[in-house]
């Protein structure tokens, strides 16, 4: 009896990893958006979201996502929704992916992340360079979209190592 | 309509307003709140604040207790480091006290003399109020250089009080909540504050550059300005008590910018002095 409320237990942890893993990266002192490396920086929520948008809709809610970005903007100190607009941005973009697909191809998952991050990232820098007056770096912004594009394709297979065998095999036994 | 269009659409729509089966609202619904809260937010409005205040109650204490197993294998990393470092600063360390054991007694003997002037010229003194605060957040954005302090209107933190790390100026506070406060490091984009750089008295203003130095801008005496000159607070503009040290000049011959190496380590800050200078009566 007891196992068998374990095993659920364990279930139902591993189902929230991916929620889990959203706000620990928002809430997380150690930032890999900005890694305080001069030219290495990606921002793990974008792959996050955009990867479960994708393949696991029900793994992570919508409105974990709104509220995540909600956070993000208070711990970076961005106006707040414009972090939730971005991560919701990036949901419509993973899911007209998914409605257009008929067979995926991590390739062209990569490649439409690519265009949907310098979409967001524009949207984001003009925003907060032209409305809110924040000053940025634009050498910055680059660096860290194009790390987050090559890193899309490393986290897309460990996350598929994840739901494949790990959340998989424990639900089978 | 063309077919290719009609699926276009379709799929738009689809992406915009279909709904898991867990999922309580639409994506569309979710972006016209977060328009809503830009916007909103952006004029001020009053029930926008009142969230954003709760948020930031709640994001600043979870953010310190998510960090908590990250920051332990930091600060485990970097107390081996400096254990290995250990043997050769003690040696170091030992010969650099004998000199400024020597010097502390000159020190001592220049502060008195120096406070018997001020009473002689009728100078003011400065009476400061100093609170101890834990860094509960020092996450560095692209966007803002700043730590986030546990420590906030409750306990008499005020908008623009100084903030100092051992005997280094660090930044200002630019946010108070009721029990944390952010402050704005030295480092950001947009801080700009007046120094001193000695020796030679050149007058000048330290820009941050959202990265890990400042820089001297806006001085009419850029040739004065040596490699290794110290930077102190100029004490203008009545913001900061003068003679704070910041940094140190980081001059490269192969580039026109005048770097300032800021003595305090911002990634490494844990606890820091809030402070407010005012001017007290000579006695």
């Amino acid at each position: 009896m007891t196992g068998l409320r374990n095993k659920n237990f364990i279930r139902i942890i591993l189902l929230k990893v991916p929620v889990i893993l959203l706000f620990v990266s928002v809430l997380n002192d150690y930032d890999f958006n900005y890694s305080g490396l001069k030219y290495f920086s990606f921002n793990f929520s974008y792959i996050l979201i955009f990867y479960y948008s994708l393949k696991k809709t029900e793994s992570l809610g919508y409105t974990y996502i709104f509220i995540a970005g909600l956070f993000n903007d208070v711990v970076i100190g961005t106006p707040i929704g414009l972090s939730s607009l971005m991560y919701l941005i990036l949901c419509v973009a993973a899911s007209y992916l998914r409605n257009i697909t008929l067979r995926p191809s991590l390739l062209k998952d990569g490649i439409f992340f690519l265009l949907t991050i310098l979409i967001i990232n524009s949207l984001l820098f003009l925003s907060l360079k032209f409305i809110f007056n924040y000053e940025l770096n634009y050498f910055d912004q680059i660096i860290n979209m194009v790390f987050t594009f090559l890193f899309y394709f490393l986290f897309s297979n460990l996350f598929n190592f994840f739901e494949n065998y790990v959340v998989r095999n424990n639900n089978a036994g | 309509m063309e077919p290719s269009r009609d699926d276009f659409v379709i799929a738009l729509r689809s992406a915009f307003l279909k709904k898991g089966t867990q999922q309580r609202f639409s994506l569309l619904s979710l972006i016209f709140f977060s328009i809503v809260f830009l916007i909103l937010g952006s004029f001020n409005f009053k029930i926008i604040n009142y969230v954003k205040a709760g948020i930031k109650e709640v994001v600043y204490r979870s953010s310190f207790i998510v960090s908590v197993p990250e920051n332990l294998l930091k600060d485990s990393y970097l107390r081996i480091q400096n254990h290995k470092k250990l043997y050769k600063e003690n040696e170091k360390i030992k010969s650099e006290l004998e000199i400024l054991k020597a010097k502390d007694l000159l020190n001592e003997f220049i502060i008195s003399e120096n406070q018997r002037l001020k009473n002689i010229v009728d100078d003011h003194l400065f009476k400061s109020d100093t609170i101890i605060a834990k860094v509960l957040s020092d996450k560095s954005s692209p966007y803002l250089r700043s730590i986030v302090i546990n420590k906030g209107s409750k306990h008499k933190v005020n908008l623009g009080m100084v903030v100092i790390d051992g005997e280094y100026l660090v930044g200002k506070i630019v946010e108070v909540n009721y029990s944390s406060s952010r402050v704005l490091l030295l480092s950001d984009l947009n801080s700009k504050i007046p120094v001193i750089v000695e020796p030679n008295t050149v007058i000048s203003i330290l820009s941050g550059t959202g990265k890990d130095y400042g820089v001297i801008q806006y001085s009419k005496k850029y040739e004065d300005i040596k490699n290794e000159s110290v930077i102190y607070t100029s004490g203008a503009g009545s913001l900061f008590k003068a003679g704070i040290p910041i940094g140190r000049m980081n001059i490269n011959n192969l580039s026109d910018e005048k770097k300032v190496d800021f003595f305090s380590d911002f990634s490494q800050l844990k606890f820091v002095k809030v402070v407010s200078f005012k001017k007290s009566e000579n006695k």
